[in-house]
């Protein structure tokens, strides 16, 4: 019985990252151009982009960036499978992260400049969110006494109440991790004409695709993440996340791009400052 | 269930043109009506069409302008490097024929003297509208050729 559940769930986290990633993405394209006062693409856009992408010509730079490819697309859907299991949040952000670095070796083993200035600029923007994300999680144990996602769902109260400062950062790391800007250094949507396409200059064709379903996985992952803030209903995860997206196209139709030492020192300083007074506040209750 | 894949992937390569717009030396009239294009006026998103600045993620080559000894080795390079399948839009006069520069010296030609044109925009400059037109035809053969997985 429950090993057939279990099928079941990693199945639904297997089909989840592409069908709700997709959909996410077209929904941010759309609501991107109405904030510019522009129609916008079709909803299902993202995957007419995959498809097409899938079915090119594959040109390989490098052979050591397909493996990268597959190795991202690998590590993205395990972490939210493991998510969808309800497995140990720790192993799932260290999942998460073996991914984003073969991302990064992939785009440092062309000779391209512009791969290697992004795969820099990459390498610094986990720099920065790694450390925010691990001070989530142990803000997440200190709240609950474990690392596992399923007491975080025995709660009474939301974890927002007690994790607000946290919540901020996490914030911060999913502006950096959804490419969005003020943080879209190393590669973003939009920005095709400055660092061509950064980290992604020299993944193309079917690979580029494999990237994008592995970034969509990533996505799902990270508003996952979010919603387990206001775990105690399901009202209150879609609504809670449906915000934090929401804010997030803001920030990013608001901002300008700015440069890596910006990010660096204010995301650290911020980021961490918030996730020591949160985790300060919690430990003396 | 091969079929079924052949027309998603045919009618998503319709859906998805990316463009590649390289400036041969044209005078930028045409340059600015293709950025016209981007604008929310015309806004050619809706098409599903992103102005890309790297050949290997590009579907579409727009080429705006005269083709001259210096840059034709640049333009083919830049059409090599796209992958398979492809189409390429020659816009404004300039591109079609060489236009009033026809006759210099240093000159080539239109575009189709060095790589194979698929749609021709006329114009000096050419209309947003006509552009994205064009872009529109060019969309249609992409959706009608077949990927080179099946070649």
């Amino acid at each position: 019985m429950s090993q057939n559940t279990d099928a079941l769930l990693i199945l639904a986290g297997l089909a989840a990252g592409p069908l709700i990633g997709g959909f996410v993405t077209g929904l941010d394209r759309i609501v991107t151009a109405r904030c510019q006062s522009r129609i916008g693409p079709p909803l299902l856009q993202p995957f007419y982009d995959v498809a097409k992408l899938l079915s090119k010509e594959p040109l390989v730079v490098n052979i050591w960036q397909v493996f990268c490819a597959y190795a991202y697309l690998a590590a993205a859907s395990i972490s939210l499978v493991l998510f969808g299991l309800r497995s140990d949040l720790l192993l799932i952000l260290f999942i998460q992260a073996v991914g984003a670095v073969f991302l990064v070796v992939g785009a440092y083993s062309s000779g391209s400049p512009f791969s290697q200035v992004g795969a820099h600029r990459e390498l610094l923007q986990m720099l920065c969110y790694e450390p925010l994300l691990i001070l989530v999680t142990v803000g997440i144990y200190l709240q609950t006494g474990s690392f596992r996602v399923p007491r975080v769902f025995a709660g009474e109260k939301p974890l927002l109440f007690h994790l607000p400062l946290l919540f901020l950062a996490l914030l911060c790391a999913l502006t950096i991790k959804l490419r969005k800007s003020p943080f879209d250094l190393s590669t973003s949507h939009h920005a095709h004409q400055e660092l061509v396409k950064g980290l992604l200059t020299d993944y193309s064709g079917p690979f580029l695709a494999l990237v994008e379903i592995g970034h969509w996985y990533e996505v799902v992952l990270m508003l996952g993440l979010c919603s387990l803030f206001w775990a105690t209903s399901w009202e209150g995860m879609v609504a809670l996340v449906g915000i934090s997206y929401f804010l997030e196209i803001l920030i990013d139709n608001t901002c300008a791009r700015l440069n890596w030492r910006w990010m660096l020192t204010s995301v650290l300083a911020f980021g961490l400052t918030l996730s020591l007074f949160n985790l300060v506040w919690l430990t003396m209750h | 269930m091969a079929v079924m894949f052949k027309k998603i992937f045919a009618r998503a390569r319709s859906k998805s043109p990316w463009l590649l717009h390289f400036n041969c030396g044209s005078c930028n009239g045409c340059d600015i009506e293709v950025l016209a294009c981007l604008t929310p006026v015309y806004d050619v998103e809706r098409f599903g069409i992103i102005n890309v600045g790297n050949p290997m993620h590009a579907d579409v080559l727009l080429v705006t302008g005269t083709v001259n000894p210096r840059n034709k080795r640049v333009l083919r390079n830049l059409y090599e490097q796209m992958p398979h399948p492809k189409a390429v839009v020659a816009v404004g006069s300039c591109g079609l024929t060489g236009g009033i520069f026809r006759e210099a010296y240093n000159v080539v030609g239109g575009v189709n003297k060095v790589i194979p044109v698929d749609v021709y925009v006329p114009g000096c400059p050419a209309r947003p509208e006509a552009i994205i037109d064009g872009v529109i035809f060019a969309m249609k053969k992409l959706g009608e050729v077949k990927p080179c997985r099946e070649r």
